[in-house]
């Protein structure tokens, strides 16, 4: 489950391949201009691989933190049909994030250090993660729309350049099609059920609106530029194309179950054929994103926790010659 | 019990969340292996991705939750990603095939004119 590709990029365009040896770049960019796929050891960009590990980095982390507010609901789920579906997809998350990893893997970056760098904070993950699942409801919005959203950027992103990313991201998404018609099974038991049902639901789409409108990432026009990254295909679509491919596809779903949205202005323009709405409040995504949040530090404190409390069990089964080869692809 | 948050684990566990350092050594998470997998009977086992394990048993027990989860798997391999020998894409062009041996390819087999101009002496010689 993962939205947008939290790009930092402060330099300008062309400072990017500034150091590049051009004749190896102008291969590279045909390469990936004839829709052919680079792999883990083709001559890359400096920036291209940074790009890279970094957003990958970040889905693989977003799949494990992701797992942990719905994982929450385990042990309270209603009914045993519904708490083994919950496990079965909790499971499909974590494993999504060891597919992730190794994509990232490839790039040279070690799994130890990923993970490092997630528990002391420096890596990002999806902002959504970092706000509690508050009812059994949550868990059924969070299946079917924060899902949705991450299908909507995955899918994108599997016709992306880099080899080992897109073959993840083809395995992923056949799994997450399950997670979309489980969340919405979910949310219309309850929209159609009883009274008290369906204020549960109202009252999570309600809170969870503002996150997942800001799961797409800032505004295009906020961003710095992305035109390099398109280019390479290293980002397959801007933010805001993202959120309006997701408006288009859920928001009629929302409303065909007599739901509302907190947002008067949401609609959409028929001349445009673009959605309008509210602006999200940026200030709290920056906020939470940078560890501000009302769970940032449970997260990677429950995080923490799971190695720590392995260690001995890895330990004891340590090969003591083992060495470190970069996995192929 | 005081509830400490909505994760259990936190409130069970009484985590410290306000701790942050928790550095992972190398090779801590041990080294790869390659899977490669066998959708049906009769058909080549083919390379699906990796696990990190500390052996070949265990190597295959990940394999297994990773990647047959949806079924459709027979079969199974696990081999140390050090143990694979592989070329560079750079030197893809070892791969090309040249004009001259175009006798390896079933098109440069043409004896149709051959057989048909057979065929014309030899009516011409019975007419």
């Amino acid at each position: 489950m993962y939205g947008n590709a939290y790009v930092e990029n402060p330099a300008a365009t062309n400072s990017l391949t500034a150091n590049e040896n051009p004749i190896k770049l102008a291969e590279f960019e045909a390469r990936i201009a004839a829709g052919d796929k680079i792999e883990p050891n083709d001559w890359m960009p400096a920036e291209y691989k940074k790009q890279l590990i970094r957003m990958i980095e970040q889905h693989a982390h977003s799949e494990i933190i992701g797992a942990l507010p719905e994982g929450t609901w385990i042990t309270r789920a209603p009914g045993f049909r519904r708490k083994l579906a919950l496990m079965a997809k909790v499971q499909d998350e974590v494993g999504h994030g060891q597919l992730l990893y190794s994509a990232a893997e490839t790039l040279g970056k070690s799994r130890e250090d990923m993970t490092n760098d997630l528990i002391n904070g420096k890596s990002k993950y999806s902002n959504v993660f970092n706000y509690p699942a508050k009812t059994w409801a949550d868990s059924a919005v969070i299946a079917w729309l924060i899902d949705a959203g991450a299908i909507v950027n995955q899918l994108a992103n599997s016709k992306g350049s880099y080899g080992p990313y897109c073959r993840a991201l083809d395995r992923i998404c056949a799994e997450e099609s399950f997670h979309l018609k489980y969340g919405h099974d979910n949310v219309v038991f309850l929209a159609t059920g009883t009274p008290k049902q369906r204020e549960m639901v109202q009252d999570a789409l309600n809170r969870w609106w503002e996150p997942i409108m800001h799961f797409f990432g800032p505004p295009d026009k906020m961003s710095v530029h992305t035109e390099v990254l398109m280019r390479w295909k290293v980002k397959m679509g801007t933010n805001d194309d993202m959120r309006q491919t997701f408006l288009d596809m859920y928001v009629p779903k929302i409303w065909d179950l007599g739901l509302t949205l907190p947002d008067e202005n949401l609609k959409k323009n028929d001349e445009t054929g673009k959605w309008e709405y509210t602006e999200p409040n940026w200030e709290v995504f920056k906020q939470v994103i940078n560890g501000n949040g009302p769970c940032n530090k449970e997260r990677l404190a429950v995080r923490r926790t799971a190695e720590e409390k392995g260690r001995w069990v890895r330990n004891a089964i340590l090969r003591k010659d083992a060495k470190y080869v970069t996995p192929l692809a | 019990m005081k509830i400490l948050s909505l994760d259990p684990r936190v409130t069970r566990e009484n985590i410290d969340v306000e701790t942050r350092d928790g550095e992972l050594q190398p090779l801590e998470h041990f080294e790869t292996y390659e899977v490669f997998e066998q959708r049906k009977r009769g058909t080549h086992h083919v390379h699906v991705g990796n696990v990190h394990a500390p052996s070949h048993e265990l190597a295959m027990v990940f394999a297994k939750e990773q990647y047959t989860r949806r079924g459709q798997c027979v079969n199974l391999w696990v081999v140390r990603t050090s143990d694979v020998f592989v070329t560079e894409y750079m030197d893809s062009d070892i791969f090309e095939t040249t004009a001259s041996k175009k006798y390896r390819e079933p098109d440069s087999y043409k004896v149709i004119d051959r057989i048909n101009a057979f065929k014309a002496r030899e009516a011409a010689k019975n007419a």
